[in-house]
């Protein structure tokens, strides 16, 4: 296998220069931290919006861990997203409360209105849409997560406007 | 210190926020300014206090008075008459009884709020607040009059028992954990509240973390731990920075930290953050989590108490039972163990959600029945439709009937029915929902959240959905029924874990209790609930469409034509029965066949 880190793409954050920074900051804040690799990847993907395959080989070597224990985090957890996702991600609780209260309803509406499948970016790398498990806010179903914010009772016909709003 | 005449809470959750609670927040501060009211008033955040659907909510103390639904240019309004004039700003003012369908309401005469007595009550970024209510008095008592082992008696005494679900006594566990060889040890908090429907952890965290961390500086203290881990998952970024901020102070407070109130004990805490998988809520896969590594169950023994975190002695608890520990040693073991049952003591929150009228928090004594949880405290049911199941324990619990309303709420009652406590999610169902169907939901979950480290998990879960992906298709067997239940009897024996373990419950418990809705889809091929997609049809009843073609502009999939003041059609090969036309029609002219 040849080495992730001789061939990094043109456009990884690993090559631009501010996103190497963040990403050896994070690196040099956490390293000797017990169990630094979920915290490191959970920054990671905070700070970058996803961790790619040269950035996993890349914290694999800085850390001294193997690549493939960095890999096996990254492809365990829900999480982490090894590509990245759009400017704004819409996400759908599917928690029981949520799902007995329409959420299946409200993905099909989104589905049709941005004319993208459930973890598809729309062409112009505006918005993500995703499902997501429980957030908590049950009492409040079905809840729509717009980036962080959190928005509860979302009825199909007051989607278009939700999302009209980040489109812009 | 200084003090003040009034307290304004603000809520800041993020339905309020949303609403403009910053905005709010800053235009008190201004107004109160102006007024010259900034000594005598202080304004302050908190977390949810009311429903949040006329945000920014706030909450005057000591008067107790809730305003809503005013935007910023009413705030000089509301200081002139309350903080100038001294009377209530009536035009503003939430009446208690409209305050009711929230997160976290008043307490019903049913209820006794021990861990939440805080929640909504306090402003959890300030530690004063939590110090005013008597926190930290408990870990002041237990590290000047008491040993750890009096400590663990005490907790042993009160009966408490894991909150988390499976009930072990806590006390136990610390004994086990002290008597331990080693020096380093290590107390875990479990907050990867991953159950769907369960949010009771969630609010303790925002709105009362000094509880939690008080419990977890005791519990240490009892096992002889200096270093602690709140393992908390990711879909809580507010509870994380909650948490930590809640750290800072009580190690700038000097309750954590090096000789914690002047003692020679130590001790520190961090959080860790999940990444979004469930089985994590499994204590050895949280602590290979925290590890840094999969989280993969591990088979035990050895117990935690043994070898758990970085193979030292561990003491995994989770935050309601962390966050009941400090007022046990506070007003006594005697005084927790009044409440609850022979064998359940104390009192339980609850997430309750679903077809029931007043969602939210909810924590009752252990033994109130069921009926009294969903008819009394919960109000009953939605829109007046029948009861039909209550979901008790996640997606590891069961599906109660009506026969079982009387059921006293303790472990021992929920599990001998077939279902279990669990974290105390309570999702109430009416009779418009399909158990197959609800079935189907669980074990889609179950097996995406399955690690796939053991096979009956990873397999038989896998195998269980599609049956039951057939059976709700349209395309259920004879013998299906049967094949099921051996399957989940196979993988409640055979799975590494409690994740697999538990994975079969729904099933098993809606083949109990609702085996005839099974039967009817195989044999029938109908949905007696009118859920299932492949087995329903949506029509339009020309007697009642006026033509206002709503329904056509919202279908996704442009099924419906007609014209204008013209009868729609529904074409039943393009529609995917996603009930969304039902939903917007004013004229209730869609029916489900």
């Amino acid at each position: 296998m040849p080495d992730i880190l001789q061939n990094v793409p043109e456009n990884d954050p690993l090559r631009n220069p501010d996103q190497k920074k963040l990403i050896d900051q994070i690196l040099e804040v956490n390293r000797d931290r017990p169990g630094a690799t979920m915290v490191v990847l959970n920054e990671l993907q905070k700070q970058i919006g996803f961790v790619s395959e040269a950035m996993q080989a890349y914290a694999a070597k800085e850390l001294k861990v193997p690549v493939s224990s960095v890999h096996g985090v990254v492809s365990f957890y829900s999480f982490f997203t090894t590509t990245p996702r759009g400017r704004h991600v819409i996400k759908f609780c599917m928690g029981t409360a949520c799902y007995v209260g329409g959420t299946p309803q409200l993905i099909e509406k989104a589905k049709q209105l941005l004319g993208i499948d459930v973890g598809q970016t729309t062409p112009d790398g505006a918005i993500t849409l995703e499902v997501c498990r429980c957030v908590g806010a049950c009492s409040q179903a079905p809840v729509m997560v717009m980036d962080e914010e959190i928005s509860g009772r979302v009825r199909p016909n007051k989607l278009p406007q939700s999302i009209r709003t980040l489109q812009d | 210190m200084k003090y003040y005449r009034s307290h304004v809470l603000v809520c800041v959750d993020p339905d309020c926020l949303h609403r403009g609670a910053h905005e709010a927040l800053d235009a008190f501060q201004d107004e109160l300014v102006a007024q010259g009211l900034i000594d005598e008033v202080q304004v302050l955040e908190t977390s949810r206090i009311g429903a949040c659907s006329q945000g920014p909510e706030m909450m005057v103390y000591p008067e107790g008075v809730h305003y809503a639904g005013y935007t910023v240019d009413d705030i000089p309004f509301i200081v002139e008459e309350h903080f100038l004039k001294g009377r209530v700003a009536k035009k503003f003012e939430l009446p208690a009884e409209t305050a009711i369908d929230e997160e976290l309401s008043a307490p019903t005469p049913k209820e006794m709020r021990v861990v939440l007595r805080n929640c909504g009550q306090i402003d959890p970024e300030n530690i004063e607040d939590y110090i005013a209510e008597n926190g930290y008095m408990g870990l002041a008592k237990a590290l000047t009059s008491m040993t750890p082992e009096q400590v663990i008696d005490e907790v042993l005494a009160s009966g408490l028992r894991g909150r988390g679900g499976a009930g072990f006594p806590t006390a136990r566990k610390w004994q086990f954990c002290r008597a331990s060889a080693g020096q380093v040890k290590y107390v875990i908090c479990n907050a990867d509240e991953g159950d769907p429907g369960a949010f009771m952890n969630r609010r303790v965290l925002e709105g009362d973390p000094h509880a939690v961390i008080e419990g977890m500086i005791i519990a240490a203290y009892a096992i002889g731990s200096s270093q602690g881990y709140v393992y908390c998952r990711a879909e809580y970024p507010i509870a994380v920075q909650t948490l930590n901020i809640a750290i800072e102070q009580a190690r700038a407070m000097g309750f954590l930290g090096q000789n914690i109130l002047g003692t020679d004990f130590s001790f520190d805490l961090e959080v860790r953050m999940g990444a979004g998988a469930f089985v994590c809520g499994e204590e050895t896969a949280l602590m290979a989590s925290i590890e840094g590594k999969r989280g993969e169950p591990r088979p035990r023994p050895p117990f935690p108490a043994v070898s758990g975190l970085w193979a030292k002695p561990s003491n995994v608890n989770n935050v309601e039972t962390y966050a009941n520990v400090p007022q046990i040693i506070t007003n006594g073991a005697a005084w927790y163990a009044g409440f609850g049952t022979e064998k359940s003591k104390g009192t339980k929150t609850f997430a309750l959600a679903g077809d029931v009228k007043h969602t939210g928090l909810i924590e009752v004594p252990f033994g109130l029945s069921l009926r009294e949880v969903v008819f009394d405290v919960g109000g009953g049911i939605k829109d007046d439709k029948g009861f039909k199941a209550i979901q008790t324990g996640g997606p590891m619990g069961g599906c109660l009937p009506e026969a079982y309303l009387d059921l006293p709420v303790d472990y021992e009652s929920l599990t001998a029915a077939g279902s279990m406590m669990g974290s105390g999610g309570l999702v109430v169902m009416d009779d418009e929902t399909c158990m197959v169907d609800i079935a189907r939901f669980f074990m889609e979950f179950t097996q995406e959240e399955s690690c796939g480290k053991c096979t009956p998990c990873r397999v038989g879960t896998k195998r269980i959905l599609e049956i039951l992906d057939r059976i709700c298709g349209g395309e259920g067997r004879e013998g299906d029924i049967e094949l099921l239940e051996t399957l989940c009897e196979q993988i409640k024996q055979d799975s590494l874990c409690g994740l697999g373990q538990g994975a079969p419950t729904p099933v098993v418990s809606t083949l109990k209790h609702f085996r005839d809705e099974y039967e009817i889809h195989i044999r029938e091929k109908r949905c007696p609930a009118k859920v299932c997609k492949a087995l329903i049809r949506y029509e339009i009843l020309p007697e009642f469409c006026t033509g206002c073609t709503v329904c056509a502009r919202n279908c996704p999939t442009a099924a419906i034509t007609g014209e204008r003041r013209q009868t729609h059609l529904i074409d039943v090969d393009t529609c995917i029965r996603c009930g969304i036309c039902m939903q917007v029609c004013n004229f209730n002219a869609i029916v489900i066949r």
